[in-house]
């Protein structure tokens, strides 16, 4: 095995390129070296891409922010801005691993994982997050909803990699929240989980929402339906109903050591409903 | 294959290195410079026995390469104690008896550090879920929290 560490993203391109089944990108590592000592991969060549200029930077651009493809957990937690225009997407990014994980690891990489019960991933689809992806036919802007594929999959062309994913403006009286069951308190992957951004106007009524699952299909499962319970209602009782019905429809869970198809379909309208809870009162509405 | 050439600081001093890619700063620390307070436990990440601090950010060294060390700032347990003198931490950790077969103790004594200069003045909650990260199977844990807990009392009097 090799290891490169360009310093820019048209270097970084053309060496994934050069070698498209067996070089990966290393960015926080924290998936990707338990892969290789698990035997799971084996690449030839490893492309740190830490020092691209600006890649571990968090730029305010448009009225929203850009996080670098290679900024870490802790240091997205660190930033006043983000923390307080995107919590859920924050605080969703926050439970990826423990605090020595949090010191490495990246929304990028937690993205192109493509695990389904990545933690940060539906927090980013219910905000509307966009990748940035650079490769050999230049640069191109994706919905973060469209990247992962299925099970370890991603919409990612050979050499191509996401230098930044950018986390649009938000109008006042907005938030979001990221809710995962797991049975312990720290240290655990998702059984399954729950995304909600959503806009309130002046009276507390929704007026915009998103909600998307995660770990209860393939792959992070944007559920229309349920934004739609939502809009022109307070997050009552009768909407929050209506809202996890929509949830537990929607979701395709499987059954495993985790947790049965039954308790996940279960547990997300539950947790559906708390986040969308936790947003409104974020977003400055009553309950 | 030629070997990758490193220069680092670690506890301030100087180092510098040839390795493999595939080796981690762990087995960098362990096997070519003689610093083995960082342990290998579960070598995935889990575990948090290889705890170092990165540029000052607390990381499992089992999950860093050696070549990313390049022209980086590492912190290991070596570099606690000044001289004979026991950072107030080790102390405590003696003091409450919070280590039996000590695997873990490195990697928990630089977590801990990293929390305190974060927050030197945790609740015990707090000190649970960022040492969460650090597994140890000998002494259930209270005793730890409570020399960290006591430690960073110390510390708050200088």
């Amino acid at each position: 095995m090799q290891y490169a560490a360009p310093t820019t993203t048209e270097e970084a391109a053309r060496l994934l390129a050069s070698n498209p089944k067996a070089a990966r990108v290393l960015a926080g590592g924290t998936d990707l070296l338990v892969q290789i000592r698990a035997g799971m991969i084996a690449p030839d060549l490893l492309v740190d891409i830490k020092k691209i200029n600006g890649i571990r930077d968090i730029t305010a651009e448009g009225g929203g922010y850009r996080i670098g493809a290679a900024v870490s957990g802790a240091e997205l937690g660190e930033h006043a801005g983000v923390v307080a225009m995107w919590p859920g997407v924050v605080e969703a990014v926050e439970l990826i691993g423990s605090t020595q994980v949090q010191g490495r690891c990246t929304m990028a990489g937690n993205l192109c994982n493509a695990s389904p019960a990545a933690d940060s991933v539906p927090a980013l689809v219910a905000a509307d997050a966009v990748a940035r992806i650079v490769g050999p036919r230049g640069e191109r802007n994706v919905a973060v909803l469209d990247i992962p594929r299925g099970v370890g999959k991603t919409s990612l062309e050979a050499g191509e990699f996401i230098t930044s994913i950018y986390l649009p403006k938000r109008p006042d009286r907005a938030s979001d929240a990221y809710l995962r069951f797991i049975p312990r308190t720290e240290m655990d992957i998702a059984v399954c989980s729950a995304g909600v951004s959503l806009t309130l106007d002046s009276k507390g009524i929704i007026t915009e929402a998103r909600v998307a699952l995660g770990a209860v299909a393939p792959t992070v499962l944007l559920v229309s339906e349920a934004a739609k319970a939502l809009i022109g209602h307070k997050p009552d009782d009768a909407t929050l109903a209506a809202l996890g019905k929509a949830c537990s429809d929607a979701c395709k869970p499987i059954d495993d050591k985790r947790g049965t198809i039954e308790f996940r379909r279960d547990v997300v309208a539950v947790l559906a409903g708390r986040a969308a809870r936790i947003a409104c009162q974020r977003a400055g509405g009553s309950l | 294959m030629s070997k990758i050439h490193v220069t680092t600081r670690i506890n301030g001093d100087e180092a510098e290195f040839l390795c493999d890619a595939e080796e981690t700063l762990l087995d960098v620390l362990r096997d070519h410079l003689n610093l083995t307070g960082a342990k290998e436990g579960c070598a995935s990440g889990d575990c948090g026995a290889c705890s170092v601090t990165l540029n000052g950010r607390l990381v499992c060294s089992c999950l860093v390469l050696g070549a990313e060390a390049d022209g980086a700032e590492i912190a290991t347990i070596e570099g606690m104690a000044s001289g004979e003198k026991l950072h107030v931490l080790q102390q405590k950790f003696l003091d409450h008896a919070a280590l039996q077969c000590g695997i873990c103790t490195p990697g928990i004594l630089i977590a801990a550090k990293s929390l305190l200069e974060k927050n030197p003045d945790p609740s015990e909650t707090e000190v649970r879920y960022w040492l969460a990260g650090n597994l140890c199977r000998c002494t259930g844990y209270d005793k730890i929290i409570n020399a960290v807990i006591d430690a960073a009392a110390e510390m708050r009097k200088v």
